[in-house]
């Protein structure tokens, strides 16, 4: 929930439309999709470096991560007759052509890879197959973050320098995980599960302390509820593996199997929360209104972009703090101007202000 | 090609590869000082482009039925309304110098007035317009009007574009396949009447030339005499909104005269298309994967332990 807070919207009314993207659908193949990703890197060199179990497993899961992934985003279409058009152009500015540019090749290859280890025929094919698969991989986990920072989503568009290395990490930690539920050495899964872990939980925290105005919507109600969740699960999740590794014979194949499912359960929640940390604040006006009325003031009063929030002026953990520099957010938002070819200057509303209160009823 | 993405761009039609010989890029300029709050704009669009109800918008139910908050009851614009009267009733503090004393007695004591603000809002066609780069079919176009089109036989409806706009327009139509549900829409400024000379029908409809239709070139220096006379004439609040091509879009096709911030219209103070940052993305998340296939290939490479 958003604290009251003076700023001024049509009777309430978002100011953006929230994504018309289903629950489960677009979450799920945010999860599925970096799983996808990261097993198919995992079969790939289990192969090449003759682990048997983990390749299978590996394979296995890169394709049924791709075809779940396929059936979810189709069901998504408003139109899913014409899935199809998705392959009519290739398009770099949108996340979503060179999403679907990385998925339907990752998707065949994998298919290919997973079909000859089924059959036993063809094994020379199945492995270029399952290295071409793994080519693609880390694409496919971290191509997602572009397609929600690509919008005017706040809690998703402020957050597009840390969502690539949350959905990275995350992505390892399930594909990580999926492999130490195999036999035989699993050793390479458990490094990948418990490195992958700690980049989920490091690249979360420096988000949720980065995104500014849009950190409410991270850290409060049902998201902020999934984040916690997600941040449990795969805290004991990476303790549950690091175990198994040290705990000898059956015990410790448990206790990988455990940290296999916590590990996945908390990349899926993370992937839900922060999915629907976007809603939040699509919702919600004052998370448009209030960063964009701030840098508005800050070029009429001169002041470096982005350094007054009105909405939290009595926390002290949030980022901005009204009329006080906060020092990292303004090498962000440096950063940001150096982005994309130099910030914008200029006064769009005017300064011919009269002294109206811009009084209106919340509706 | 330079300022493709963001920034300003004369010439969009020409950026996205028509001849040079396109017709000039044409727009909308909403005077909100002379808006009456009449609807005609509202009821020639649905008129005209043969809009379906709009039925139960898909985050905001309740717009199917009175708002209970105005006169408007139409709420947003979405994707079976391409033109929506804004309805604001303010208490402010009283003006300092009428510019007409009627001899009118003044409640005592009352140092406030009441006015009312009406404006119609429109899809804003914009320079650099996020729904047309997020849109992965090649569904959406730049015409070569210089406005921004979505082509209904191509559009799958995956959506992209709907929280891609920093204005809110587009949006997926709810009901049959006959009526383009599931497919996305928004103002087409027309398309089928500018190419036969027509002006678009709002522009037509309105009866106080609070709508006004031309090259944009024309519209943005009338904008500007239009602002000075009402600064003239005792009305310094009047500020232009989207007229300005250094502006986070590169300025608006469709543009605006304002009595208040934008805000109070449910407009965004001060939008940015998304593709600004694009290159900032892809370079992260390119730096986000390299980081993963450095670390399963260390995993697997690590010593025996």
């Amino acid at each position: 929930m958003v604290p009251d807070a003076e700023f001024t919207s049509y009777y309430g009314r978002p100011i953006i439309k929230s994504p018309t993207w289903k629950v489960p659908d677009v979450p799920l193949y945010l999860y599925l999709g970096g799983a996808a990703g990261t097993s198919a890197c995992v079969g790939a060199l289990a192969d090449l470096t003759g682990r048997g179990p983990l390749r299978r497993w590996g394979r296995f899961a890169a394709l049924t991560g791709a075809l779940v992934s396929v059936g979810a985003l189709v069901h998504d279409l408003g139109r899913p007759r014409r899935f199809l058009h998705m392959l009519r152009v290739l398009k770099p500015t949108s996340p979503l052509s060179v999403g679907s540019w990385i998925l339907a090749p990752f998707g065949t290859l994998s298919g290919l890879a997973a079909a000859s280890e089924l059959t036993g025929i063809a094994p020379a094919v199945g492995r270029a197959a399952g290295i071409g698969a793994a080519a693609l991989g880390p694409a496919m986990s971290t191509y997602t973050a572009v397609l929600l920072a690509d919008t005017a989503v706040p809690a998703w568009h402020e957050a597009h320098r840390e969502l690539p290395f949350v959905f990275a990490g995350s992505a390892l930690a399930a594909g990580g995980g999926i492999g130490l539920a195999a036999t035989g050495d699993v050793r390479p899964a458990r490094r990948i599960a418990v490195a992958g872990a700690v980049l989920e939980l490091v690249a979360t925290a420096v988000l949720e302390r980065r995104v500014g105005f849009a950190r409410t919507a991270y850290t409060s109600g049902r998201p902020g509820r999934l984040l916690t969740l997600a941040r449990a699960a795969t805290l004991v999740g990476a303790a549950a593996a690091t175990a198994g590794g040290l705990v000898p014979g059956r015990r410790g194949r448990l206790l990988s199997r455990i940290a296999a499912g916590l590990l996945n359960g908390g990349a899926a929640a993370t992937r839900f929360g922060i999915f629907e940390a976007g809603i939040v604040t699509a919702r919600d006006p004052a998370y448009t209104v209030q960063p964009q009325r701030a840098r508005v003031e800050a070029r009429r009063d001169g002041v470096p972009v982005g350094m007054s929030d009105p909405m939290h002026p009595n926390d002290p953990h949030d980022g901005l703090q009204p009329h006080a520099l906060e020092p990292e957010r303004a090498e962000d938002v440096e950063a940001a101007e150096d982005d994309g070819n130099g910030g914008p200057a200029r006064n769009p509303g005017g300064d011919a202000t009269g002294a109206d209160p811009r009084q209106l009823d919340k509706g | 090609m330079g300022n493709s993405w963001y920034g300003p761009l004369a010439d969009p039609s020409g950026n996205a590869g028509y001849a040079a010989d396109h017709p000039p890029r044409v727009g909308f300029f909403t005077d909100t000082s002379v808006c009456i709050g009449c609807k005609a704009c509202e009821v020639a669009c649905k008129e005209w482009n043969a809009l379906p109800a709009d039925g139960p918008h898909h985050d905001q139910p309740d717009l199917l039925d009175l708002t209970a908050t105005s006169y408007d009851n139409t709420g947003a614009l979405g994707a079976s309304t391409y033109r929506h009267v804004a309805f604001i009733e303010q208490t402010r503090p009283r003006a300092a110098a009428a510019t007409v004393d009627l001899g009118m007695p003044l409640p005592a004591g009352d140092a406030t007035e009441v006015r009312w603000l009406m404006a119609s809002d429109v899809c804003k066609h914009c320079t650099h317009a996020a729904c047309l780069d997020v849109c992965p079919t090649g569904a959406l176009i730049r015409t070569e009007h210089g406005t921004v089109l979505v082509q209904d036989d191509i559009c799958n409806g995956c959506g992209y574009c709907i929280p891609a706009c920093p204005y809110g327009v587009i949006d997926q139509r709810k009901g049959s396949r006959e009526e383009g549900g599931g497919g996305a829409f928004k103002c087409t400024m027309c398309h089928d009447r500018l190419g036969a000379g027509l002006q678009p029908a709002c522009a037509t409809a309105c009866p106080t030339e609070s709508i006004q239709f031309g090259p944009l070139d024309e519209l943005r220096d009338r904008a500007a005499r239009r602002v000075e006379t009402l600064h003239r004439s005792g009305v310094p609040e009047a500020r232009l909104y989207g007229h300005d091509p250094d502006d986070g879009v590169g300025g608006d096709g469709a543009f605006f005269l304002l009595l208040d911030e934008p805000e109070v219209y449910g407009l965004p103070p001060d939008p940015v298309v998304t593709t600004r940052d694009l290159p900032s993305m892809w370079r992260h998340a390119a730096a986000a994967a390299l980081t993963v296939a450095a670390t399963v290939a260390a995993a697997f490479l690590g010593g025996r332990r």
